[in-house]
């Protein structure tokens, strides 16, 4: 077990020791979104009956987690990889699975570090109440949990970072921005609806909403099934390519 | 003498190169072992498939009677290597890099074993220090260093001191005796051959992922009699 503590707090370390950074960055760049967006549409625009930038907070934050639990586990493996400091880990005994569980946990503890961040920094601009708080917390920790172990996939199968920005870029980026954070997807034609619902992302950022305004577009059961059945994936995908040693050990 | 090390038929492809064709060698415990041959032969690639960084299509390595995949966290526990490539974490300064070392192989307060590593590599003065700050030399020596922290019985060297000056040598050298003379297995790599001549007991001469000749260090001289180790070597590759 102190292999896994002390690779889960390397983890931790190496994204405190750049926090402006890694965690800085992501809550200004939410700052951004919130005034721009809510200064262009809070007057014209409710959903679920609050003010447009009441409900875009939640999204925000959730969106926040999800990007930044990702990036934390990815970029820390694929920096490792072409430094080549990744022999460190690989030579002492760590099991394939506290690999896997310290950079999970390493990347949710930054995601809600950074989703806290955003938290504070716009609730000032809202009358955000909190509902039904083991909700926000359960989607908070499963959804960075399975944004973190896709990142961990993404950093095993990425050997430049031009590949992990693509990853990035083409799915993590358009999964998160079309997942009804800026919008209900119930504002949208009925294509896009029925599209919007095969994003495992909608039902992250929806059942997360719920936890503050009790109503959602899919009742939050449902959503956290969604979100822990992609989460058991994406975990059985990845342990099994740690064991086999995957794009790791030649 | 028991073998610190065992290594039975191994072969390992990368696409259609072959880089380890059958490859058996026992180092005993105790040993100051020297693996030498060209680039290319498969030097490293033998010494990390003993790490458990690659894994051989066939054959058996054991470390201590330990298989490097079936029994690996033993296995990797009783090795220490210092990899050949300058790679280190920017980070995290010297002394933290080896504390983190010492949790990855389950010590915790290891800061007591980690000073004398330091006191004995030169690098107290720089325990605070960024990696990133290093220079080329100084990095080596933390290598050496991460290698050391778990006390692993068998230390394999690839090629401690490529670009290293002329001090640091022969004080890693003289920490490297020490550590044999403490009964510490070494396996070394390296291009400087009176460096294998002058601390070596056996030698393996490796050529395109064979082992081409095997036997103490005196023997291999004696059998070119007035020559040096770098003679014995070129007649032996020419062969």
């Amino acid at each position: 077990m102190i292999g896994f503590w002390t690779l889960f707090y390397k983890e931790l370390l190496r994204f405190w020791k750049v926090a402006f950074q890694t965690v800085g960055a992501p809550v200004l760049t939410a700052l951004l979104y919130l005034m721009i967006f809510g200064h262009v549409l809070d007057e014209h625009v409710q959903v679920h009956g609050v003010r447009y930038t009441t409900f875009l907070v939640p999204g925000l934050v959730m969106m926040q987690v999800l990007q930044n639990a990702f990036a934390n586990s990815s970029s820390s493996l694929i920096q490792a990889k072409i430094t080549g400091s990744i022999v460190f880990v690989l030579l002492p005994p760590i099991p394939y699975s506290a690999f896997f569980a310290a950079y999970v946990l390493a990347a949710v503890a930054r995601g809600l570090m950074v989703g806290v961040g955003v938290l504070v920094a716009t609730v000032w601009f809202t009358e955000l109440k909190v509902v039904a708080p083991l909700w926000i917390l359960a989607f908070a920790l499963l959804g960075g949990a399975m944004f973190g172990a896709l990142g961990m996939l993404a950093g095993i199968w990425s050997e430049k970072f031009d590949q992990l920005a693509a990853f990035q870029n083409f799915l993590i980026m358009p999964l998160t921005m079309l997942s009804g954070v800026f919008y209900s997807i119930y504002t949208l034609p009925a294509f896009w609806q029925r599209v919007s619902h095969y994003n495992p992302v909608f039902y992250m950022i929806d059942g997360f909403r719920y936890g503050f305004f009790g109503a959602s577009d899919v009742v939050p059961e449902i959503s956290l099934g969604v979100v822990f059945a992609c989460f058991a994936v994406v975990t059985l995908l990845t342990l099994n390519l740690l064991k086999r040693g995957w794009k790791l050990r030649a | 003498m028991a073998a610190a090390v065992s290594i039975v038929d191994v072969v390992k492809h990368f696409g259609s190169l072959q880089a380890l064709a059958g490859v058996s060698l026992e180092i005993g415990e105790g040993e100051f072992f020297g693996l030498l041959g060209p680039n290319g032969a498969g030097k490293t690639t033998l010494i990390s498939s003993l790490a458990g960084l690659i894994r051989a299509d066939s054959g058996s390595l054991k470390v201590l009677g330990h298989d490097v995949i079936k029994d690996f966290r033993q296995a990797r526990r009783l090795l220490g290597v210092v990899p050949q490539e300058l790679v280190f974490d920017p980070f995290f300064n010297v002394r933290e890099t080896l504390q983190i070392q010492s949790g990855y192989f389950g010590i915790r307060k290891n800061d007591d074993w980690i000073d004398e590593i330091l006191e004995n590599l030169d690098l107290t003065s720089k325990a605070d220090v960024n990696m990133r700050r290093l220079s080329g030399g100084m990095k080596r020596r933390v290598l050496v260093a991460q290698a050391l922290v778990h006390k692993p019985p068998v230390i394999v060297l690839d090629e401690p001191t490529a670009g290293v000056d002329v001090e640091l040598r022969q004080g890693l050298w003289q920490f490297v005796r020490r550590l044999n003379g403490e009964g510490h297995t070494i396996i070394l790599t390296t291009h400087y051959l009176e460096e294998a001549e002058a601390l070596c007991g056996r030698i393996a001469l490796m050529k395109q992922g064979r082992v081409i000749a095997l036997d103490t260090t005196a023997n291999l001289m004696a059998a070119h009699p007035g020559g040096t180790l770098e003679d014995v070597f070129v007649r032996t590759m020419n062969q």
